[in-house]
């Protein structure tokens, strides 16, 4: 079978090589870089800007957008008729293409994200290093702990005052100078979309703006989502340890600086939304005012086929009742997960209908191309391209958020700024 | 005894040294100085389709298929001919089954999905035939794309297909505004037509000319002013596809009509 054929039902007339060739893993790739970045911008708030309020969120996205960040080539290489030909990109790139920067921006924010939480985290690094030296008695774990912070450590073991200011200094470097690498490294991926003057959907200069302002929303959608649920279980785990510790702290305290960060982390998302919203309906408002010659099969696809899509996931669901949540007065935890939640679907629901949306037209003109996700997993293709390929790249930072912090944790570590 | 300092500050010297004499071989490409010293090159090859001689019997592609090994029952190919039915309604009705492998066998339009459409003879106010191909731009989209530069033009004006290189990212598939580029069944790579660069190189037609029996088709050198098809594209009125995405197209059509996609 032909590649795309499985996914792929065409309806009167699209040329005989065309389908559906960037299926899910590409709606997913856009969605995970976007979180990334947005993780990373919401942790450089604080670390840039000094909004204080969101000191204890800032080291917790840093950490996510670590966890994150292998996921956001994941899906890539997962979609790739050679994935083990992928390193080319490095090898040879070729660069008028917009792809093969994408090794470098990759890397240099990788380098950028893992140096900032290094910094951030050298205080403790060595703290436990000394820590586990002292212990008379090491057990397995400890001494496997010993070994990773040690070399974590990297012989940086001056924890003066003097060097410590110099930590706080890079930090703020590392944040600043990650704020445009992380809107390029998305924009970027806007770029990619945007350029492609074959597809009318995609061929907007407004593309990268929209993916940044988007990324920005999903990312601390998921930075609250995750930084409420690991709360929650926190609040749970001190309520039982408290029966036998009465003097830990009580769970309302907890409860109220949660409320704290939320609220102010809700402002920001709300801000960057109406941007993003903004600016795609400006995007949708100009393709129906000029109509040039694409404009009537886009709009069968934007107002007909893509109907459900478009405008009641993404706009209805995805973007206005969470909008309506976040503005109504006495902001609630329980409203705010939910409200993130439907922002996340809102994103989600906005990378497939640019991507899918984008192909689910002929070049033709003359017809169209519907997309059926495929379920279930009996061909390596259709796993990788399929709903089950699509959770695992899901899944993945979460597992990796959790190997993370069992080594850097994000709650109860002193901070030293 | 050198210090770390002092290792740092030699080594960059030294990579700065060795870089710049470097990337001075790159200012001097001795072959693209020596190709500007000779000029435009001699061949550019071009294709010449004429839309009032074909009648749609689709050996053109069952020839490129077998010629270039493109599996033959796979629903993708290097070419493929379209049918353009006009109703009175002014309706545009286009088909290419199996890209007319085995020709139009049926009166029925294929409208996929929608399943086949009966049109009388009575209501068809024009018909026509259009081959399509790899129009071989002169500012191909897809080149500029490839991430990996898989895909490359060479002088004489073909684009080509690295199948050793290409990742597979399916980039240039989306890139082309003709969407004549797929993933090629076996290799998994992205395949398109080439002119039968294997053919013409070594001074033969392309497989799907010589399988024309009407002369629809035919490739020549527009470099050459005595070539007959080039002779045809420079005095008489011949049109290309999609001009306005500026991609420079090299396939040129006679009897073009303005319905064609």
């Amino acid at each position: 079978m032909v590649h795309g054929e499985a996914w792929t039902i065409k309806e009167f007339f699209v040329y005989p090589d065309e389908y559906i060739y960037w299926s899910i893993q590409i709606v997913m790739y856009p969605f995970m870089t976007g979180l990334v970045a947005g993780a990373f911008v919401l942790s450089s708030l604080y670390h840039v800007f000094g909004v204080k309020q969101l000191k204890e969120i800032a080291r917790f996205s840093l950490v996510f957008s670590l966890s994150l960040l292998p996921v956001a080539m994941m899906p890539l290489l997962l979609h790739l008729q050679q994935p083990f030909r992928g390193i080319n990109v490095l090898m040879t790139p070729h660069f008028t293409s917009a792809i093969a920067a994408f090794g470098i921006v990759f890397t240099t924010y990788g380098m950028i994200v893992a140096s900032e939480i290094w910094f951030v985290y050298r205080g403790f690094i060595v703290e436990s290093v000394l820590a586990l030296r002292g212990k008379k008695e090491r057990n397995a774990v400890d001494t496997l702990r010993l070994v990773i912070y040690t070399v974590l450590a990297m012989g940086a073991m001056d924890l003066s005052a003097e060097a410590l200011h110099k930590d706080e200094r890079a930090v703020g470097l590392l944040a600043a100078i990650g704020i445009p690498v992380a809107c390029f490294l998305h924009g970027y991926a806007g770029f990619i979309f945007g350029s492609v003057k074959a597809n009318a959907l995609w061929m907007t200069p407004l593309m990268p703006v929209i993916f940044i302002c988007s990324a920005v929303v999903s990312g601390i959608a998921l930075c609250m989502i995750t930084y409420i649920v690991t709360m929650e279980i926190r609040k749970l785990l001190l309520t039982w340890k408290r029966k036998d510790n009465p003097w830990f702290p009580s769970t309302d305290e907890l409860k109220g600086a949660e409320v704290q960060v939320v609220t102010m982390t809700a402002k920001y998302l709300v801000m960057f939304l109406v941007l993003a919203i903004t600016l795609e309906l400006l995007d949708l408002i100009f393709r129906g005012y000029t109509a040039v010659r694409s404009w009537d099969i886009l709009r069968s696809v934007i107002y007909e086929k893509d109907f459900t899509k478009i405008f009641i996931l993404q706009y209805g669901l995805g973007n206005l009742i969470p909008f309506i949540i976040f503005l109504m007065p006495r902001l609630t935890v329980r409203k705010a997960a939910l409200g993130s939640l439907l922002v996340l679907l809102g994103v989600f629901m906005m990378r497939w209908n640019v991507v899918i949306g984008g192909q689910a037209f002929s070049a033709s003109f003359a017809g169209f191309m519907e997309y059926r996700l495929p379920i279930w997993p009996d061909s390596l293709e259709n796993f990788k391209e399929g709903l089950f390929g699509a959770l695992t790249v899901i899944a993945t930072p979460f597992v990796l958020f959790f190997l993370v912090t069992r080594v850097l944790p994000v709650f109860g570590v002193k901070d030293s700024h | 005894m050198m210090n770390r300092r002092e290792f740092c500050k030699k080594a960059m010297i030294v990579v700065g040294g060795i870089a710049l004499p470097l990337a001075a071989l790159e200012v001097f490409n001795p072959k693209r100085l020596q190709a500007e010293k000779e000029g435009r090159g001699k061949v550019r090859w071009a294709f010449l389709v004429d839309t009032q001689k074909c009648v749609g019997c689709g050996f053109c592609v069952k020839a490129c298929k077998i010629e270039n090994e493109i599996p033959y029952d796979a629903n993708v190919t290097r070419t493929w001919v379209e049918r353009y039915v006009i109703t009175r309604d002014g309706t545009t009705h286009i088909d290419s089954p199996k890209g007319a492998r085995d020709g139009f066998t049926t009166m029925k339009i294929d409208q996929n999905k929608e399943g086949m459409l009966d049109i009388s003879s009575a209501d068809i106010e024009k018909a026509f035939f259009v081959p399509k191909l790899c129009n071989q731009c002169d500012n191909p989209p897809c080149v500029q794309v490839c991430p990996v530069g898989a895909t490359y033009q060479t002088a004489d004006g073909v684009v080509l297909v690295d199948r050793t290189w290409c990742i597979g990212c399916g980039y240039c598939i989306m890139g082309c505004p003709y969407s004549v580029r797929f993933f090629h069944p076996v290799y998994h790579v992205a395949e398109k037509c080439n002119f039968c660069y294997h053919r013409i190189s070594q001074g033969m037609k392309t497989a799907c000319v010589d399988a024309c029996p009407f002369g629809a088709r035919r490739i020549g050198n527009l470099r050459d002013p005595d070539d007959p098809v080039t002779k045809i594209i420079m005095t008489e009125r011949v049109n290309v596809l999609k001009e306005e995405y500026g991609t420079k197209p090299q396939v040129f059509y006679l009897g073009f009509s303005k319905e064609v996609k």
